[in-house]
């Protein structure tokens, strides 16, 4: 039997429809728009805002999935490489990133890195940006660095589209992504009080469409599906509420959600999409707007297996997360080849342990579309929670 | 008259074996000791302080080549690291969290932790992990990633203000003050191994080479990133230059005869380190020029550290001039250096897949060098420390065919 997220929550929301939609139909819609060229952000963050005020539209390059068969890729990357790498690489080679201005790449891994290079390579005519997002953050000199990094990106931008980025155009697009950052972080803590009134499988795809729309039209949607949600009257059913922690960079099939909603699980926080949500707060909205934009990254943004932080540990923050969502369990969801988040686990583990929080691990590929295994496992593991 | 190699194994042996004793007897007096990683490492400043450096990396290179590897990744894997992660980590990790291996030394718990970010995002977690298990501070030195043809300034301030707290953490650990001339000095020590290292590289550009650099450059290797900025070093790059140059004069290398020159990308297989080689050594091929052997740092080219900007060239070997921080199009013109300037045949990719900085992409770099250039490439894969990702047989099969080949194009080519 096929669950769906409608299945857990009892009822439809034409935004999450929507949503689903402007998920399915992928990059080729983006890359066909006439208002801004888009610009392919690989996970995980990325200063959108820079990418804006160039006049593109930042947009997620975060794999295929499903929806591509892997012809030539393989033969670039090896059998041991996440999918994401080989599946956004794909569309490139299948030519279904025509269109698409360029694209940045970010220091979170060592294969993303390499990527960055084999796309220089293999698509002359984008223009290719790699940032170094700063591992150091307790460093004297880490936010100049930052605002010299950005400054940099504009400059290779502004040769690229020939247009100069001015300070106001930046605070303008800190402006417009607040917006849909705000409403994120409030679905996501009205999900976390209530998760009877918004599924997980729900949430998710309205936050992946934000990779793909202009940030007024992802606040639009957004807006719409808090209207559905607040008016919702659902019912709480007998479930364990997890958090899920590992899916930053490639992002599970949606089926793969529902199966965890169908095993029995309320999920009331996650990390998929981080890099779209990657702040606790909104960006300030003051003068020196690309400071700002930096100092957020320092300051405000989120514990991730992609950066390094010792006033942040990201053992340490899990575990406040699982504490404040009241949380029972945590799923470790690592997509397969994910080295950050696979040498993660090995501390997380250790710390859940130490606090006596259950904890089960869900490895996960892009492509896969049987969940079976997955859902046996997660039943088990629910019942022993639900029965101990 | 000169026997291949003798000296070189025996003065590298020596030097490091020295090394282990330091370790050993920190181990036991409580020596200041901290650890850092190979790549563009900053070693010169921690010898300031008379801080002894232990390098995980080599204890997991030692694992593997004593054949010790696989128990210990055995046992990291049951503490919850995945199949698919680094086996250098694991196997250094089932050691150092576990109750050690036999054979290896003694090697003292670091005082300090010294992060080198130098592109290796494994070298992050691998070091939180240690600063976690064994409850010592670490200290990260972030590295920016070379994005353009040289480090900006920005970039260079923003290392060379990191390694001044590490100034500060040193002399906070030891209560000594710093003193820059004695940093000059050891720089000055750093910058006279290096010469002995180009100069061995350059060696290898006549027939036959005199070296292996790919098999033997081990031998440089220890002493060049764990031991530079030492009158050791030096000494040994003094023995390691004499033998090859009278090896050039009496026109000898390490097989009878050289037969093909190759270029090799990618760390070996440690565990079968000798079953390895011995398959090109069946075919007479010598590597003349690797890449792994750069990953310290890439000192053929020219770079020195220097006595009169002693901080600002740490930092340029640690952005720059080493193969791990830059990105794999630099290393295409790296190798591409290499098979012109050293005449090289045949470009080998040994594609492992616990370090994916080395591996990812490699397929790629094949279509570059064979499609784009011409150049006769070879990928075989297994790996540099799990001994279950090596198959003798195929491995075998492979290297003859591509040998095989290339032996026919030479006489194709002779014929002609």
């Amino acid at each position: 039997m096929e669950i769906s997220a409608t299945a857990v929550v009892g009822r439809t929301s034409q935004a999450v429809e929507q949503a689903k939609a402007i998920v399915s139909a992928g990059l080729a819609p983006v890359l066909k728009r006439s208002d801004a060229p888009a610009f392919g952000c690989f996970p995980v963050y990325s200063p959108y805002e820079i990418i804006r005020a160039a006049g593109l539209l930042p947009v997620g390059l975060m794999g295929a999935g499903a929806s591509i068969d892997i012809v030539h890729a393989d033969a670039r990357f090896q059998s041991f490489v996440c999918s994401i790498a080989k599946t956004s690489l794909e569309l490139g080679l299948q030519k279904r990133l025509t269109g698409m201005e360029g694209a940045v790449f970010h220091s979170i891994c060592d294969v993303a890195r390499n990527l960055a290079s084999v796309f220089k390579r293999n698509f002359p005519a984008m223009h290719i940006e790699y940032i170094h997002l700063p591992q150091n953050a307790a460093g004297p000199e880490t936010e100049d660095y930052l605002v010299t990094e950005y400054r940099r990106v504009m400059t290779g931008l502004e040769a690229r589209t020939g247009r100069r980025i001015d300070d106001a155009a930046v605070a303008a697009a800190i402006r417009e992504y607040n917006r849909p950052r705000r409403l994120m972080r409030e679905l996501y803590a009205m999900r976390s009080k209530e998760p009877e009134r918004i599924g997980a499988a729900e949430l998710f795809p309205l936050v992946r469409a934000g990779t793909m729309l202009p940030p007024d039209e992802h606040a639009r949607l957004l807006e719409s599906a808090k209207e559905e949600f607040v008016a919702r009257k659902p019912r709480r059913m007998d479930r364990v509420k997890v958090v899920v922690e590992g899916a930053f960079c490639e992002q599970p099939p949606v089926g793969l959600i529902e199966t965890l909603e169908g095993a029995g699980c309320y999920v009331v926080d996650d990390d998929f999409c981080a890099g779209w949500r990657w702040f606790s707060t909104d960006v300030p909205e003051g003068p020196d707007p690309v400071r700002q934009l930096a100092r957020a990254w320092l300051e405000h943004g989120r514990a991730s297996s992609t950066r390094y932080n010792p006033d942040n540990p990201r053992h340490k923050d899990l575990v406040r997360r699982v504490r404040e969502t009241g949380a029972q369990a945590v799923l470790f969801m690592p997509a397969k080849f994910c080295e950050p988040a696979l040498f993660d686990y090995v501390i997380f583990r250790r710390e859940l342990e130490k606090e006596n929080i259950p904890h089960l691990m869900v490895e996960f590929e892009e492509k896969m579309w049987t969940f079976e295994r997955t859902r046996g496992e997660v039943e088990t593991f629910v019942e022993s929670l639900l029965f101990d | 008259m000169a026997e291949y190699g003798t000296a070189v194994h025996e003065a590298s042996r020596k030097a490091m074996s020295a090394w282990y004793d330091r370790l050993a007897a920190a181990a036991k007096s409580g020596a200041p000791t901290a650890y850092l990683m190979i790549s563009g490492n900053c070693v010169e400043i921690l010898r300031a302080f008379d801080i002894e450096p232990v390098f995980p990396e080599v204890n997991a290179l030692q694992l593997a080549i004593r054949k010790q590897s696989l128990p210990l990744i055995l046992k990291a894997e049951e503490m919850g690291y995945s199949s698919d992660n680094c086996a250098y980590v694991k196997a250094d990790a089932g050691f150092t969290f576990g109750e050690g291996a036999p054979g290896v030394g003694k090697i003292p718990k670091p005082n300090f932790i010294v992060c080198n970010f130098v592109g290796c995002n494994v070298y992050i977690k691998w070091f939180e992990h240690c600063s976690e298990f064994l409850g010592v501070p670490l200290t990260m030195i972030d590295v920016p990633f070379v994005r353009s043809d040289r480090p900006s300034d920005g970039d260079v301030r923003y290392v060379v203000s990191q390694l001044k707290k590490l100034i500060a953490d040193c002399e906070k650990a030891t209560g000594k003050k710093f003193d820059i001339d004695k940093l000059r000095g050891i720089c000055a020590l750093s910058a006279k191994a290096e010469d002995g290292w180009q100069r061995c590289k350059d060696l290898c550009k006549n027939t036959p080479s005199p070296m292996d650099a790919y098999f033997d450059a081990i031998n440089l290797m220890g002493p060049i990133n764990v031991l530079r900025g030492t009158q050791d070093a030096v000494d040994f790059f003094d023995v390691a230059v004499r033998e090859y140059e009278t090896l050039v004069k009496e026109k000898k290398g390490p097989i009878p005869i050289e037969k093909f020159r190759i270029v090799v990308e990618g760390p070996p297989p440690y565990p079968f380190y000798r079953q390895f080689r011995d398959l090109f050594a069946a075919w007479n091929a010598v590597a003349v020029q690797s890449t792994y052997s750069t990953v310290g740092g890439i000192w053929e080219f020219g770079f020195r550290h220097d006595p009169k900007n002693p901080l600002e060239s740490i930092a340029e070997q640690m952005l720059m001039e080493n193969l791990c921080n830059r990105s794999l199009l630099d290393r295409y013109k790296q190798i591409r250096r290499y098979v012109e300037e050293w005449k090289a045949d045949a470009l080998v990719i040994h594609s492992v897949k616990s370090c994916r900085l080395f591996s990812a992409g490699q397929g790629d770099m094949r279509d570059y060098f064979a499609n784009e250039l011409g150049v006769p490439t070879l990928l075989v894969e297994s790996d540099l420390e799990d001994p279950r990702y090596y198959a003798q047989a195929m491995m075998k099969n492979r290297i003859d065919a591509f040998f095989e080949s290339l032996e026919h194009r030479k006489l194709l080519r002779g014929a002609q």
